[in-house]
């Protein structure tokens, strides 16, 4: 452990620089959130994430947001248990018949003021899935959503550059 | 039992009366009647190395996988249902259960003799599903003094698929688990019906997100198994390129996910980092951090670029270097150690009666291995070994995945050295066929088998992921365990919900 330690130590951090807020996710929320909400939250986004039913591939890369190279608690962005302690819903997969109860039930359960984020094209119409019987669609077709990160998966970079929007929104919005 | 085990499947199929299919490639396929499925049953009764590997519907037929592990023979047995009804094989292998219960969701098929006929995919909510599934689900009673209930899903705490677990615990201790799948549930087999195989590779590469490599490689192997085309040798070793990378990226991100249940983020951070840069090795030499739609039938879209190859060569030496120091720090901390040995234990018996593969079958000492048996290029050109344990715990389980990355890092390299030059694809034929493929993901084997109608296009595909045989072995895994050791079992697991959702 002292070798791993002492290179970690003499290495410096691993960490990024930060992407910066996405500028098209900035005109979004712009567009989203006027006047809409006072924001009490300060620096920092607590986030439940929901699979909404995702073939895993967007929870791989939101994982990665909390590996040491993204570090996405540097911004006071965290993931939490609980939607009561949310303020943000981070939402991907096309929504499945079989989740869109427990996606609503999700975000009736977040106290407001909430913001909602689909993650990658699925969530955003139900990509290539849309059109099965068994997928709603899209997350807005379940509850509504404020902001949209496009791939699939999105790379890390762009859901951190995305939720840096949303922080700089809300704090806008002080 | 010397007698048992000399029960040949292929021999039983044909004495039963099955009559092969003409166009079905590689293995072969037997049709049978009422009588010789009843055969067939009777013989998985007999026969214990008969294991069960799939069990799938089309609106008028059952087919069940099947491999002879004495033989190393695989084959599929199929009945003809006009009337939706066939006798269960539930009853001499459990793992067939929930295939039944699915296959009911999906075409109406009755496994009329079955105890479980409860729904599994089907919650009731789809537009097309069946009156079966309207009523609430009927979970198993569970009665005794002082036990209490614990619902946990399909919304969970973490970063993780949806599903839901219904504890009954005594005190802190589980007495049962019950799983409750099918929550992501996307209709991936319907989605793919109809679509050529190009396009139906998309679907392939999003069986589960973390084996986009091995679903793709199976459906790709399925085709080309239907139209007897070869890939080109490049594409061939570009595809176990590709499969052992993400082998690497997965195995990383679950020991470190199982050192971060129970507490110990170091290993986890480290682990995480490590696995960030497989991710952009994967991303520098094929575009993608996850490899998805790099294969497809044919062969692969895309070279590697040239400038990843130092990248990849750069990776292969980080892990060599920092693998060996992180497995002695979790062999060495008695903390780390005190919550994975001795936990979420499987028998052997449970692993050979579901013939379940990947880490849980090898860290239970079934030593299954698709790139061994039945075997697919370019593995015969490769050294490596196949690690197995016995201890059937979290910390075998673990073990597994730490020599599994040494491995796989061995073939890297002689991948590397060995690239043939090349074509990366050949032209598909457009006409009927029938193909089976079996290759080995990071959670098991992967199998997929496709039905291409006569202009080429996919008629019926079916992806089967690792995960059918291993889900229910965690509802073993777990009792007389604490509620709070769930977590590191599960983790130490990692079953694919999606995968096995469809």
């Amino acid at each position: 452990m002292l070798r791993l330690l002492s290179r970690a130590l003499l290495g410096g951090p691993v960490t990024e620089a930060s992407p910066g807020p996405d500028p098209e996710g900035l005109s979004e929320l712009a567009r989203r959130l006027q006047g809409a909400t006072r924001a009490r939250l300060g620096r920092s986004l607590m986030i439940r994430e929901v699979d909404a039913g995702s073939c895993n591939g967007c929870e791989l890369e939101l994982h990665a947001l909390g590996n040491p190279v993204y570090d996405v608690e540097r911004f006071g962005i965290r993931f939490v248990a609980s939607p009561r302690h949310a303020d943000v819903l981070l939402v991907t997969g096309p929504v499945t018949t079989n989740m869109a109860e427990a996606l609503e039930r999700t975000w009736r359960a977040t106290p407001a003021p909430k913001w909602v984020v689909a993650v990658g094209d699925c969530a955003i119409d139900g990509g290539c899935f849309a059109g099965s019987y068994a997928v709603a669609g899209g997350v807005d077709k379940v509850v509504p959503v404020d902001l949209r990160i496009k791939g699939c998966p999105p790379r890390p970079r762009d859901v951190l550059a995305g939720l840096l929007a949303l922080l700089e929104t809300v704090e806008g919005r002080r | 039992m010397a007698e048992r085990a000399s029960l040949k499947l292929i021999d039983t199929l044909v004495a039963a009366g099955g009559a092969p299919v003409a166009s079905h490639r590689p293995w072969p396929r037997y049709v049978l009647d009422a009588a010789g499925w009843q055969k067939l049953v009777e013989g998985l009764g007999a026969a214990p190395h008969w294991a069960l590997l799939d069990l799938w519907g089309e609106p008028d037929a059952v087919h069940a996988a099947l491999y002879d592990e004495s033989a190393q023979a695989i084959a599929v047995a199929s009945l003809s249902c006009p009337d939706r009804r066939f006798p269960t094989l539930s009853a001499v292998r459990p793992a067939a259960g929930r295939m039944e219960r699915a296959a009911r969701d999906l075409f109406a098929l009755d496994a009329h003799d079955a105890i479980d006929k409860r729904p599994w995919l089907d919650h009731g909510r789809w537009p097309v599903g069946g009156a079966h599934a309207k009523a609430p689900y009927n979970f198993l009673p569970v009665e005794g003094e002082g036990l209490h209930v614990i619902p946990v899903g399909p919304v969970h705490a973490g970063i993780i698929e949806p599903g839901h677990f219904r504890f009954t615990a005594s005190g802190e201790t589980v007495v049962r688990l019950e799983e409750r799948l099918g929550y992501v549930h996307k209709g991936i087999e319907g989605l793919m019906a109809g679509k050529t195989p190009a396009e139906a590779a998309r679907f392939a590469a999003r069986v589960s997100g973390d084996s986009a490599v091995a679903h793709s490689l199976a459906f790709a192997r399925a085709v080309e198994a239907a139209l007897e085309a070869e890939p080109p040798p490049r594409a061939i070793w570009l595809r176990a390129l590709m499969a052992e990378l993400e082998r690497i990226a997965n195995h990383l991100g679950d020991f470190g996910a199982v050192c971060n249940d129970v507490a110990f983020t170091f290993i986890h951070a480290k682990c995480g980092e490590l696995r960030e840069h497989c991710l952009r090795a994967a991303d520098q030499g094929f575009g993608h951090r996850l490899m998805m739609d790099c294969i497809v039938p044919g062969g692969v879209v895309r070279d590697l670029d040239p400038g990843a190859v130092g990248g990849l060569q750069a990776l292969i030496a980080e892990l060599k270097r920092d693998l060996p120091l992180l497995s002695q720090l979790y062999d060495a901390k008695a903390s780390l150690q005190d919550r994975t040995v001795g936990t979420g234990r499987v028998t052997s018996d449970f692993v050979n009666r579901f013939a379940a593969g990947g880490f849980i079958g090898r860290a239970t000492g079934r030593g299954f291995d698709a790139r061994r048996h039945p075997g697919y290029a370019p593995y015969g050109d490769l050294a490596f070994d196949v690690p197995v344990l016995e201890d059937g715990d979290v910390n075998a389980r673990v073990w597994i995945r730490i020599h599994e990355i040494e491995q796989s890092l061995k073939l890297l390299e002689q991948i590397l050295a060995k690239l043939p030059a090349g074509p990366l694809a050949v032209e598909l034929p457009a006409r009927g066929g029938e193909g089976m493929a079996m290759v080995e993901g990071f959670r098991g084997e992967a199998i997929c088998w496709v039905r291409l109608d006569a202009a080429g296009r996919v008629a019926r595909a079916r992806p089967r992921d690792p995960s059918w045989l291993q889900w229910p072995l965690l509802e073993a895994a777990i009792l007389d365990n604490i509620v709070g050791d769930f977590p590191v079992c599960n983790k130490s697991f990692n079953c694919s919900y999606s995968g096995h959702d469809l």
